[in-house]
């Protein structure tokens, strides 16, 4: 899907400094030489099915698929993988490859801690340095992630600027990384940023949508009728649809945070209420102001509350082969709860966003079709903020 | 070729950075005044970014302070044409991509021919992306700046041998920001760029002493101060365009 400078259609890119060129230049060259490499992909597969824990469950929801009257539900599990969520895909590969790189400190962005977490993981596994930049704001919202990450041997410095959230620290990572190249590695945590990053994040993660795809096919001979995931840069979204991009009989629907609504300025859901422009590297669609100024964003999900969207996801828009749509935090809370009650899963709010798409979408679906969400994670990091989004103050 | 070859025509140029806004558009004019009475060669003008990931604390806190201030592109178009009706120094604009690109590429860039913006650096814009603008740029007479980094090694003779107006080589790794040393062989660089293009090269992060500037300049054919000029005005305010006029002068004198 990537041709020549990482471009998806229009977007993507590398917009980024000088300083950073030949590091990029490195880093898709050092990734196309391992892709391939016989030697890196048993590792590779290793440590995903021995050490994360994959190939993740593709569970039919019985009860949520009775209780919903449409469409068959099955949820792709990656709440199960180590660490709770998807990133670990993205961070072993990514690890792994700056290993072979020779590089021996990772850096890495993180919003609700989850990439931080995965990231601070790797680098105990392999023997690395690792340094996770974390907006101020989060590192309160999110304090046990933070000691996670600590726990595990990594420093995590709080950052200040901007809205302290995950785009500061996103700009934060890469002003770090201006500064100390020869042995640091920055760990993307998204399908998001300068060219190669969204084509190998997305290449370490479509391992979600080729277990799907053998998987359903084991247990139903045949494909779905639609995927869903959450999008905020994208990653477990492209991950779960990049097997099934050329099925055009599958629907692929991204479910974007959109906060308190799209028609309120409290929201992040990029694709519906941003427009194309350039920044953190790549050209996208952006939420941002006349002048190109970038918006602080809100969503009641740290993991998705980024002003921008990865440049493959803004091409799936483009030519109409994927839809997204928004998801307020009441509909996410709503079916985080939902799915805790109804099949003993407590989600990660990122990925009830996906879920509250399924409740209004799958009544409407024929018994004889079947829908995919995936889970991308886990929903214990959340339970404190959605009670006391219902009003209820817990201890966490 | 635009005016910016003038600003390399009295000796080592000496380029001063002033974020339009900062902390407000009225002491931007002062300062800019100031600095083009005290010999300075060529005036970078700073369009705020609310997320101007190359720029260190300093020079971000200048974009907070503009935009807060409620500086806008329109706005900053309005001020330099104001400016160009006594102030005949070249002068070019430091922004991000996207603020061209959402503004209006052909927009953007015609109305810097209009108030006779000279050039524009955007350091987001690295060489494989600059067709974005670069074919705009030719049309209106503006110079695209390329940057040359302390890791551009095999990349200089390629940035070199297209470059317009001038080059801006980055003095060290990292973000713009003052700094005690700086380490880079900017000489080995300048060789490179020399035996590439006629193209003056001047160099800027990290410089705040005249002793600094003049090494720099030594080896190339100019300096330029960001940060150690926002801090005056950060620390004087309204008061600040005095002592950017006494900064500027003592920087150039030390070039002379």
């Amino acid at each position: 899907m990537t041709n020549k400078n990482g471009r998806f259609g229009v977007h993507g890119g590398q917009y980024i400094p000088e300083t950073l060129m030949n590091a990029v230049i490195e880093l898709e060259e050092a990734y196309n030489y391992y892709k391939n490499d016989r030697e890196f992909n048993r590792e590779l597969t290793e440590l995903f099915n021995n050490y994360a824990g994959r190939p993740s469950r593709l569970y039919f929801a019985e009860k949520m698929t009775a209780d919903l009257g449409g469409a068959k539900i099955y949820l792709k599990r990656e709440d199960l993988n180590h660490t709770g969520a998807h990133k670990i895909n993205n961070v072993l590969g990514q690890a792994l490859l700056a290993k072979k790189m020779g590089k021996t400190r990772l850096i890495a962005e993180t919003g609700a801690g989850q990439h931080g977490v995965a990231t601070a993981t790797a680098a105990a596994l392999m023997g690395m340095e690792c340094v996770v930049f974390m907006g101020e704001e989060d590192t309160v919202r999110q304090a046990l992630n933070v000691y996670k990450m600590r726990l595990l041997g990594a420093e995590v410095v709080p950052v200040k600027t901007g809205t302290a959230t995950l785009k500061d620290a996103v700009s934060e990572a890469m002003r770090e990384w201006t500064s100390r190249i020869s042995d640091t590695h920055y760990c993307l945590g998204s399908v998001m940023g300068p060219h190669p990053f969204p084509t190998i994040v997305r290449d370490f993660q479509a391992v979600i949508s080729k277990e799907i795809k053998e998987q359903l096919l084991e247990k139903e001979g045949r494909l779905p009728n639609a995927v869903v995931a959450c999008v905020g840069g994208g990653s477990n979204a492209i991950g779960s649809f990049y097997h099934f991009i050329n099925d055009n009989e599958v629907k692929l629907i991204g479910c974007e945070a959109a906060g308190r609504g799209i028609d309120t300025f409290e929201t992040a859901a990029t694709i519906n209420t941003g427009r194309i422009g350039i920044f953190h590297g790549m050209k996208s669609y952006f939420c941002q102001d006349q002048y190109g100024q970038i918006a602080p964003v809100y969503s009641i999900s740290a993991g998705l509350d980024y002003p921008g969207v990865g440049p493959e996801h803004a091409y799936l828009y483009d030519i109409g082969r994927a839809q997204y749509v928004p998801i307020t935090d009441e509909e996410a809370v709503n079916a985080f709860e939902y799915l805790s009650k109804t099949e003993g899963i407590i989600p990660a709010i990122e990925s009830a966003h996906a879920v509250a798409y399924a409740l209004k979408a799958a009544p409407e679906m024929g018994k004889d079709e079947i829908m995919v969400i995936t889970i991308s994670g886990r929903g214990d990091k959340d339970c404190a903020a959605i009670a006391r989004y219902r009003g209820e103050d817990i201890n966490e | 070729m635009s005016n910016i070859k003038k600003a390399f025509e009295n000796g080592k140029a000496f380029i001063p950075f002033i974020t339009c806004g900062d902390p407000d558009l009225e002491t931007t004019a002062l300062c800019v005044r100031a600095a083009a009475e005290n010999g300075a060669d060529l005036i970078e003008l700073g369009i705020p970014f609310s997320d101007p990931t190359a720029e260190g604390p300093v020079i971000q806190g200048a974009n907070i302070r503009a935009l807060k201030g409620g500086v806008t592109t329109d706005k900053i178009f309005d001020f330099v044409k104001e400016l160009r009706k006594d102030v005949k120094v070249p002068m070019v604009f430091m922004t991000y991509a996207n603020v061209v690109f959402s503004y209006g590429a052909e927009k953007f860039i015609s109305a810097c021919r209009d108030i006779e913006i000279d050039g524009l650096i955007l350091p987001d814009l690295p060489y494989e992306e600059k067709e974005e603008f670069l074919p705009l740029c030719h049309k209106y007479g503006v110079d695209l700046v390329s940057l040359i980094a302390p890791t551009s090694e095999n990349r200089i003779a390629m940035i070199a041998k297209e470059a317009e107006g001038f080059l801006y080589i980055v003095s060290s790794l990292g973000v713009t920001g003052t700094r005690s040393e700086i380490k880079t062989d900017i000489a080995s660089i300048v060789n490179v760029v020399r035996e590439n293009t006629n193209v003056p090269c001047a160099v800027g992060f990290g410089i705040s002493t005249p002793e600094q500037a003049k090494k720099m300049a030594d080896v190339s054919d100019g300096a330029i101060v960001g940060s150690a000029i926002i801090k005056l005005i950060e620390k004087y305010g309204k008061d600040a365009p005095k002592y950017v006029g006494e900064y500027v002068k003592s920087m150039k004198d030390a070039l002379r």
